[in-house]
């Protein structure tokens, strides 16, 4: 019932109780059309994320005009604060983004679904101690974290990752705890414990896939605030590089320009807006089929 | 639950907070030792100097051993003494005390507009169950809750200051001695960004929990007894939103605690977030260490007053303790 708890976009706290496997719950989220245009949206991103650089006319640090150029033919969104080619450095901007808040949710969500199957199957002072060990990185914005890690070690990718995953980590472990507390009184729990099954083959075999649904809003949910984060820190100037192509960083060099070139803070602006709202549509689109499922299953 | 009533888990609650906030403040202490090398040297880098080098291990009391430098640094803490900041001299609480009562007025203002709005969208969402006002407001806060609050800022600077139409200051201007309050519109845009970051992802948990009280049985036997749907959701369901509405209030105000952090260096407001960056970009690390303190005292004062609120509302779980 703590405050910091995050049960976030997820709307119905039922989508927790499903026990469908998870193929049927994707199955039915796809047949909604938001979940749809959320992954046209996801993909389109990351295609132009990961595809972007081959197609930019510039490399992302060339000299193509004076700064702050209008669109014109040699810069086809005019040039940056540098004089460097808008397009170009939009192009190149979204894969530095992408792949650290995709390692970074990678890790929180491994470390988070242990912790909280752990926690939830233990039961004793293994649960209370894991999860006041939680309770401790929950006492700082995700943020507050990540800043004072940079202010320590300095902005490096490997760190930004880490601080991000971690401060992801006990929300997930949060959400896993409650969905697999149910599960773990079920019969076949017992069943496979008077088999005498190894206590990680029970966690990985018989209580993981009856959580993949909660699990798999958690990830896309995890996703768009570690995008919406990591995106945030590049904009406080703590990107890897100061002046690296990335859509957070673009938006904080080209700001002060606006309104004479629009172009630098309106490109990158949109591709995260898209993108954090493409992962949103889909995380939502799976918390819907998993409750719908639950909710027919319940009637009928 | 233990037994000890009331008191009990008031008391015990409390511990645990004191408990937290205690490792809380080894972890952020920690942060100063992790430093790779000498720290002094790290802090400085290259503009070093063997006499500033000197002169800032012996600020930091780096020549102690490890446990006298924390308890100094602890007691420092509760008796408000934070330090010096390691950029200007000042002493760290002196430079705070302004920017944090302009922050707390930022979070102050966003705090009563976005709570009774989230509340007013959750509840009539959740009582109005897929109807249009339902579906609407589920998409529209799934869509706004999604996007960060610094691009959220960005889109009404466009919008409203700049590209668009210029009704409004792009950045927070303060006169040196003024506060921002002096000039209002200066507010508006930094209000609105926390407003329309936080009000969406508070709101859909309001509609939750209170989905959650009217599918209850008590609201469901009142229903059966054939009571009135208002008498229904005034008499039996709004008693038992309580305790929610108060978590909700806490999420918005600890929610506000961590927005304000970015949302404050978007419009150039003079508060602790803007502090919090420069201190990061400077490695002010006693400033940096006293924001965070202070920062995880408010989420966890918050967290621990929501909970207690919660169980004195709560009949059901009163008699649980």
């Amino acid at each position: 019932m703590s405050v910091v708890s995050d049960v976030a976009i997820t709307p119905e706290p039922e989508s927790v109780r499903s026990t469908r496997r998870s193929g049927s719950v994707l199955r039915d989220a796809l047949s909604l059309w938001r979940t749809r245009i959320g992954l046209v949206l996801m993909i389109a991103l990351v295609l132009v994320a990961s595809f972007g650089p081959f197609f930019a006319p510039y490399s992302p640090a060339d000299f193509a005009g004076p700064p702050f150029t209008a669109p014109n033919s040699a810069a086809h969104l005019g040039t940056d604060y540098l004089g460097q080619d808008v397009l170009s450095r939009f192009l190149w901007g979204g894969r530095e983004i992408l792949v650290m808040a995709a390692l970074a949710t990678a890790f929180g969500l491994v470390f988070g679904t242990i912790i909280g199957m752990l926690a939830a199957y233990s039961r004793n002072w293994l649960d209370e101690v894991l999860m006041r060990a939680m309770d401790v990185i929950l006492a700082f914005p995700q943020i507050m974290l990540a800043l004072v890690a940079i202010a320590t070690v300095g902005p490096k990718a490997w760190l930004i990752v880490l601080a991000v995953g971690l401060t992801t980590l006990p929300r997930v472990a949060r959400v896993t705890r409650g969905a697999a507390q149910p599960i773990v009184e079920r019969d076949f729990v017992a069943a496979a414990e008077a088999l005498g099954v190894p206590r990680i083959r029970i966690l990985g075999r018989e209580l993981l896939p009856n959580i993949m649904s909660p699990l798999m809003v958690e990830m896309s949910l995890r996703l768009t605030y570690s995008i919406g984060l990591i995106a945030g820190l590049a904009f406080l100037g703590f990107a890897t590089s100061s002046n690296g192509a990335n859509w957070g960083t673009m938006i904080n060099q080209n700001r002060i320009a606006v309104q004479a070139q629009p172009w630098g803070v309106i490109m990158p602006v949109l591709a995260i807006a898209l993108l954090t709202v493409g992962t949103g549509l889909v995380g939502d689109g799976i918390s819907r089929a998993a409750a719908g499922i639950d909710r027919g299953r319940s009637t009928g | 639950m233990h037994s000890g009533g009331i008191w009990g888990f008031i008391l015990r609650r409390t511990l645990l907070g004191l408990l937290v906030l205690a490792i809380v403040s080894i972890l952020v202490f920690a942060a100063t030792q992790a430093l790779p090398g000498d720290p002094a040297r790290a802090i400085l880098g290259r503009s070093a100097t063997p006499q500033s080098l000197a002169a800032l291990r012996a600020k930091l009391n780096l020549g102690q051993p490890v446990l006298q430098q924390y308890w100094n640094w602890v007691t420092g803490l509760l008796h408000g003494d934070l330090g010096n900041s390691l950029a200007n001299q000042e002493p760290v609480s002196t430079y705070l005390r302004p920017l944090l009562i302009n922050s707390a007025f930022l979070v102050f203002l966003s705090g009563i507009i976005s709570i009774p709005l989230a509340i007013a969208i959750g509840v009539w969402g959740a009582v109005r169950r897929d109807k249009a006002f339902d579906v609407g407001s589920s998409l529209i806060t799934m869509l706004l809750a999604a996007v960060p609050e610094f691009v959220v800022g960005i889109i009404l600077v466009v919008l409203f200051a700049t590209v668009v139409v210029q009704w409004l200051p792009a950045v927070t201007q303060v006169p040196p001695g003024g506060r921002p309050w002096d000039d209002m519109t200066g507010m508006v845009l930094p209000t609105a960004t926390l407003v329309i970051a936080v009000t969406p992802y508070v709101a859909r948990i309001m509609r939750a929990s209170m989905i959650e009280v009217l599918e209850s049985d008590y609201v469901e036997m009142a229903r059966l007894k054939g009571l009135q749907e208002n008498t229904v959701i005034l008499r039996h369901a709004l008693p038992n939103a309580l305790g929610p509405t108060f978590q909700v209030i806490a999420l918005n105000l600890a929610y506000l605690a961590g927005g304000v952090i970015i949302v404050e260096y978007v419009f150039n407001y003079p508060g602790i977030g803007g502090a919090l960056v420069g201190g990061v970009t400077n490695r002010d690390l006693p400033v940096v260490q006293a924001l965070a303190m202070l920062v995880a005292a408010f989420y966890v004062a918050l967290n621990l007053m929501a909970d207690i609120a919660t169980i004195l509302v709560t009949p059901r779980m009163r008699t649980t303790l």
